[in-house]
């Protein structure tokens, strides 16, 4: 039985700069940053969570030809790939919290909805990304 | 791809990303196209381009699948809902879910009832592609080579400053 989510990548197009945007910006932490040849694993994880990493990929040989590359930038600039969802207490001020730390690519300002108050913005890249403060529910009281 | 079209398909996407965020208000095509830095002509033609539609269509697109969601979770009349989603008009509105649904407004409120997916997927995937289907991506794709994009024509900081306002 599977147990956990433990990495998931996010396709950048450079990796200083989508780690400066997802730590410095997003408030994320830098889990690995691990030079082997020419190839740097990069993750980022949500703070304290060190189960669950994504990692900051981006397009090129090895994994890809120059031409299939360029068609992951092409609908990594056009918004066309999935994105993350991450939850946090209070949404409405990490809004505030993101403006302050320069972050204009809002997709969705905070609203509420049955499941909670929900955001999104983009990264530098185009990619998505989710925030949603879930809705508390209210516990029955045991008897 | 060069880097030049990267950057552009990324201001064209933050264009759009406008446009998502002000959907129920008119659309400004100078505007918005001044968020993606080019003339409103060099604006609609790339944006078809890239994203397989033009912004009105998109729009519209948008309009509708709000207003479906609408139908579903409220109660409000279908005439607030057509302005509340930025339809200046019953019969284009009527129309326009019409021809994108295949079904009235009325008739589609009665057939469909509130959802469990979450909002950001409802937007996202949930959005009709209309009775016409993505004739115009299609059009795109089945024109080899693919066209370049025009070239970028910076607009002026100081006359795109008061095109901002919506």
């Amino acid at each position: 039985m599977i147990r956990k989510l433990s990495v998931t990548s996010v396709w950048v197009l450079d990796k200083d700069e989508a780690l400066d945007f997802y730590v410095n910006k997003l408030g994320l932490e830098k889990g690995q940053d691990i030079k082997q040849g020419a190839y740097r694993w990069l993750t980022v994880r949500v703070p304290g969570d060190a189960g669950t990493e994504i990692s900051l990929e981006k397009p090129g040989p090895p994994v890809q030809d120059e031409a299939t590359a360029a068609q992951l930038r092409e609908l990594i600039t056009k918004g066309a790939l999935g994105g993350v969802v991450f939850v946090t207490d209070d949404v409405r001020g990490l809004y505030e919290t993101l403006k302050e730390r320069g972050v204009t690519d809002f997709t969705q300002e905070p609203a509420d909805n049955f499941y909670g108050t929900d955001m999104g913005v983009r990264d530098p890249f185009g990619n998505a990304i989710r925030i949603l403060q879930p809705k508390k529910v209210a516990h029955e009281a045991k008897a | 791809m060069s880097r030049e079209v990267e950057v552009f398909n990324r201001r064209l996407l933050r264009a759009r990303d406008a446009m998502d965020r002000a959907y129920a208000e008119p659309l400004d095509v100078r505007a918005v196209a001044a968020v993606a830095h080019v003339s409103e002509a060099h604006f609609i033609r790339s944006f078809r381009a890239v994203f397989g539609e033009t912004p009105h269509r998109y729009l519209q697109r948008r309009r509708v699948e709000r207003s479906m969601f609408l139908l579903r979770e409220t109660d409000r009349s279908i005439t607030d809902i057509c302005f509340d989603v930025g339809f200046t008009s019953r019969g284009t509105f009527s129309r326009t879910f019409r021809e994108i649904v295949g079904e009235t407004p009325s008739d589609y409120r009665v057939g469909h009832g509130p959802m469990v997916v979450p909002n950001c997927f409802q937007v996202a995937f949930m959005r009709p592609v209309g009775r016409r289907g993505w004739r115009c991506n299609r059009a795109v794709l089945e024109t080899p080579p693919r066209r370049p994009l025009p070239s970028i024509r910076v607009v002026p900081i100081k006359s795109r400053r008061g095109e901002d306002k919506r």
